[in-house]
Parts: structure tokens; sequence; C-alpha cells
């Protein structure tokens, strides 16, 4: 067997070569100048075969996480969200959210992408790729080191999109559809882009990786949850309560709705939360786990605190506690382990339930789909928890041997969460106040109150969700 | 002629219906109501907040008969509709003046 083998390597080295392993194997007499320059040619060949393979898988699964971010927005939280208003409202909150789909992307192209995750400033991106200049085949080794730079581009461009999505929440039923898009429109800019860039820029003050305070934000605690959710509770506060509320009866016109909503985002929280180890590996693994866990225990944590209260355990709790686990595991997904993940879940689902129940009965805003008690409530437990569970074991994410979390024995690691959590706050109150002001003058933010009796959807659209003589 | 209007639970329905049918009853006009009398309604909590609804869903039955077959009629509806809880409803009888068929123009019992 071994003589046929040489035979054959013998034949071949003087042609093409077939076994670049074999001639170190067998001895140096096959070491001339042609075979040596030939098996590193081979291995040359090799190596750019393992990576377009790796490429290629990671790039599948990239996109696939990119499409099912996307559909957490349409039609995910936009069931969500449209069974939890009324009838007359629900052409109007779903048409909010599908309007960011196209409007941010748009803007995405435009300036959006490199103003996050352009050049290397502390604060915010540059003009680098604006026009999406640069951005194709070759992948960007700042970020996805493995996949076109597209596809990082089109992923985070899912993210931009949920964001201020998520803010119609608390402005639901009252207000214009002209204010709304162009103060999510401007939001994104004012007040997405900085934050992400400062989170997950190259350079940026809060980047885990170098940052001046790094802050662990594994798929957008701070950048998504905490911007949104405390600019909703802005926009609360300043739009002011609904119409009769909270003496009138504004009851879920169709939980079924809200319901398919639901586990639309628990499954497209997938992409969203494993995708961000923006790769097919190991670690993606351990966040799609983390995230599930979360979101399970989350539902029982809410469901239980209800039970003990109402004596009863509903739909609607059991898929709020869920998004709060999932919103609440979002920055520390890639960063713990299953029981942390547990631990989390519940304690999210357990506190959201107290914050939509009690303090905001407490304090009368009229947060109407509860964005700021789920999304920056959760936001806040969970970037602060992943400060204290998350483990190197996990993501060795400050080099090899490094303490990354309060559990790892880095206590630290909570300051610099709060750092970044504070910094997500004042960043979502300043701006978003600041915008409210200049959209109040140039279009108004809110619908004459006898458009708000009517209803949105007829008054802003012109249409009505259910046509029941039809 | 007498026009007998019978506020029911929806859950009585079917067997109203059918025991109607047997002695006779050749229409009927059926509305999805809501209303309430003595029966009180029930709390709802979404996300803390308690709404009491106190409209209930009724069945509202009318049917215009012939005098002959009212009290039949009543005892039917009676005998069929009642659960013996609150909430049972309520059976109204009142004198028609005039039956006209729209078709033919036929007026009084043969209207009917």
């Amino acid at each position: 067997m071994g003589t046929i083998l040489v035979a054959a390597v013998s034949l071949s080295a003087q042609q093409t070569p077939a076994f670049p392993a074999v001639p170190s194997m067998t001895g140096a007499s096959f070491a001339t100048p042609e075979t040596s320059k030939a098996v590193s040619e081979k291995l040359a060949q090799l190596d750019k075969d393992v990576k377009a393979a790796q490429s290629a898988g990671d790039n599948a699964w990239m996109l696939v996480s990119a499409a099912l971010v996307l559909m957490m927005t349409g039609p995910g939280l936009a069931l969500f969200y449209g069974g939890l208003v009324r009838r007359k409202n629900t052409l109007a909150i779903m048409m909010q959210s599908f309007a960011l789909m196209a409007l941010i992307t748009v803007l995405w192209a435009l300036v959006g992408y490199s103003l996050c995750f352009g050049g290397n400033g502390p604060v915010i991106g540059s003009f680098e790729h604006a026009f999406l200049r640069g951005v194709g085949a070759e992948p960007n080794p700042d970020y996805a080191g493995t996949i076109p730079q597209a596809t990082f581009m089109v992923y985070q461009l899912m993210f931009a999109i949920i964001t201020p999505a998520l803010i119609t929440g608390a402005t639901a039923e009252r207000m214009k559809f002209s204010g709304t898009v162009l103060f999510l429109t401007l939001w994104c800019l004012v007040v997405y882009a900085p934050l992400a860039h400062m989170v997950w820029g190259k350079g940026g003050l809060l980047n885990a990786a170098g940052g001046r305070f790094p802050c662990l934000d594994f798929a957008g605690g701070t950048v998504v949850h905490i911007s949104s959710g405390v600019s909703a509770l802005v926009c609360a506060l300043y739009l002011g309560k609904r119409t009769g509320y909270p003496k009138q009866p504004m009851p879920p016109h169709s939980l079924v709705l809200s319901f398919i909503g639901a586990c639309l985002l628990w499954v497209g929280w997938f992409g969203f939360n494993a995708g961000s180890a923006l790769a097919a590996s190991s670690l993606a693994t351990s966040a799609f786990v983390a995230t599930h866990f979360a979101a399970a225990a989350a539902a029982l944590g809410w469901s239980a605190a209800e039970w003990l209260k109402n004596g009863r355990a509903s739909a609607l709790g059991a898929i709020s506690g869920a998004v709060a686990g999932l919103v609440a595991i979002t920055p520390a997904s890639g960063f713990v382990g299953p029981m942390p993940a547990l631990a989390i879940g519940l304690i999210a689902g357990v506190v959201c339930y107290w914050m939509v129940t009690k303090v905001k009965a407490i304090f009368g805003y009229d947060d109407a789909l509860d964005a700021f008690g789920v999304h920056g409530a959760g936001g806040t437990i969970g970037a602060l928890l992943t400060g204290v569970f998350a483990q190197q074991v996990i993501n060795p994410i400050f080099g090899a041997g490094k303490d990354v979390g309060g559990l790892d024995g880095h206590w630290g690691q909570v300051g610099n969460q709060l750092v970044g959590v504070l910094l997500a706050w004042v960043i979502a109150l300043v701006g978003t106040l600041v915008l409210l002001k200049i959209v109040d003058l140039l279009t108004g933010l809110r619908v004459p109150e006898e458009h708000e009796i009517a209803g949105l959807d007829i008054t802003q659209h012109g249409e009505e969700a259910y046509n029941l003589e039809a | 002629m007498m026009k007998i209007e019978a506020i029911i639970q929806p859950s009585r329905f079917e067997s109203v219906k059918d025991g109607l049918r047997e002695i006779g009853v050749e229409g009927m006009t059926v509305t999805e109501a809501r209303g309430h009398g003595r029966q009180k309604g029930h709390t709802e909590v979404y996300r803390g907040r308690e709404y009491t609804v106190d409209l209930l869903p009724k069945i509202k039955l009318e049917m215009v008969l012939p005098d002959a077959l009212v009290s039949r009629a009543v005892d039917t509806i009676l005998k069929t509709a009642k659960t013996g809880k609150i909430g049972d409803g309520k059976i109204f009888v009142s004198r028609v003046e005039e039956a006209i068929r729209i078709r033919n123009e036929e007026r009084g019992e043969n209207a009917l």
C-alpha cells in the first residue's frame, strides 16, 4: 500500500500535485523546490476553500437571521400591537410598523448604516459608507470577517427597523401618522445611530472590545430596548393620555392577533440574538439556547405573579411575559449559560408584570401598549444582569483567561453596564424630547379629539380594518 | 295576533328554537343582543386593568303568532329556556294590529 502511494505521489509531483500532505509524511526526499512550491500552492488553495466553506455557512445563517428579524416587525410586532389596540386603530398601528420597514430601509441605504458602522469615532459613525459606498461582497473584518459586508449591513438594518417600531406602542391610538413617521425617522438618526455606534461601532465609547467603558450588549439591550423603551415613556408623557383614559374601558380588540404576533416575535428573536454571533458558530447556539430558556422562564414568572394576584393565568399575561424575557435576555444572550438565562427570564417576567400593573397605575402615564414597561424596564434589568451573569466560559470577550462578569469575579463589569444603561437613558430622554418639540412644530403630534374618538384607521388612513358588511 | 319577544341565554337558543318548531311555530326573527337585568356582569383583567363587563350577550327572539298558538309558545319557551339561574331572560307578549306579507299583500293571520 505504501509503495503504491509513494509511486503515485512521485508521479503527481511532476504533473499536478494531488496529495500535498504526503511528502512531509514520507520523508525529505520529496521536498524538491518544485514539490514544496506545489504544496504551498495547494495549502493556500485549501485555506481558501476552508474559508469559503465557512463563509458560505455563516452567510446562510446570517441571511436567514436577517429575514427572521424583519419578520419580528412585520408581521410579529404589527400583529402583537394590532391586537392590543381597539378595533378602530388596528390598521393605523400596523401601518406604523410597516411604514418603518420602508422608511428606515431607504434611510439606511443613504446614511443610516454609515452613521452606525462607518469610521471609528467614539460617539457616532461617519459618512464613509454613505450611499453604501464600499459595502459589497467583501467582508468587513472590523465587524464580521467571514460574511459579505452587505450581509452584515442588511442584518443590522432589520434592527434599526424594529427599534423605532417598538416606540409606537406608547403613542398608540392618538398620534398622527405624519408626526409619527417624521419623528421616528429623525429618531433613528439622532438616538439610534449614536447609541448603536457607541456600543457596537469600531472605537465606540461603550464598545465591549476596547471602548472607554466596555459595556456588554450582545444583541441590543441598550441599543434597542432601553433606547426605544425610554423614548416611549417620554412620548407617552409628552403626548398625554388617550381621551377617556383611564376611566373608559380600552380592552384589547383581538388577543388572537396578539397571540400570533407574540409567537412570531419569539421565533424571530432567534435571528435577533443567535444571529448576533454574526456567524453560524457555537456561540450562536449558546445565544439561541439562552434566548429560548429566558422566554420560557419569563412567561412562567409573569403568569405565576398574575395567578397569585388575580387567581388566574391569562393568555395576554403569558405572551407579555415571554416578550419581557426575550427583551431582558437580549444583551446577555451571547454571554450567559442556560441557568443564568432562566434566572434572568424569571426576574424579568415578574418585574415587568409589576411595572405594567402597579408602577404605571401609580404614576398614571398612558403607555398604551406598555412599550416602556416591557422594553424600557426589561432592557434595563437585562443590561444590568448581563454584568452579573456574563462568563468567560461562554464568551471570552475580554481575552482568554480574563474574567467577564460578576459570576467570574469581575464585579466592576456591573459598573460598566450601569454606565451604558445611564448613557442610553440620557440619550433617549434628551434626543426624544428635542425631536418631539421639533416635530410638534412641524406637523403636530396628536390627532384632534374627534379623530381620536372616530379612530385613526378612518381619520389617518381612510380605511377600516374590519369591513364586516363588505 | 300576538307578538312574542323573548330574551334568552345564548346557550338555550337551540332548545328553544327546536321546541317552538315542534309546536308549529313557522317563522321567527333572531337577533344577537347585549343587555342585563338583575344579572351582574363579570370582570376582565388586561395587564392589571380591570374592566367590568355588565352588558352580557343574549339572544332575542321575535315572532308574531295567531292567538291560538300564543300560550303554547309561551309555555314552550318557559320550559326550554329555563336554567333556574339569574340571567335566564324575559318574555314580552303584546297585541299586533296588522300583518302584511310584502310579496302578495296578504293581510292578517294569513300573512303570518
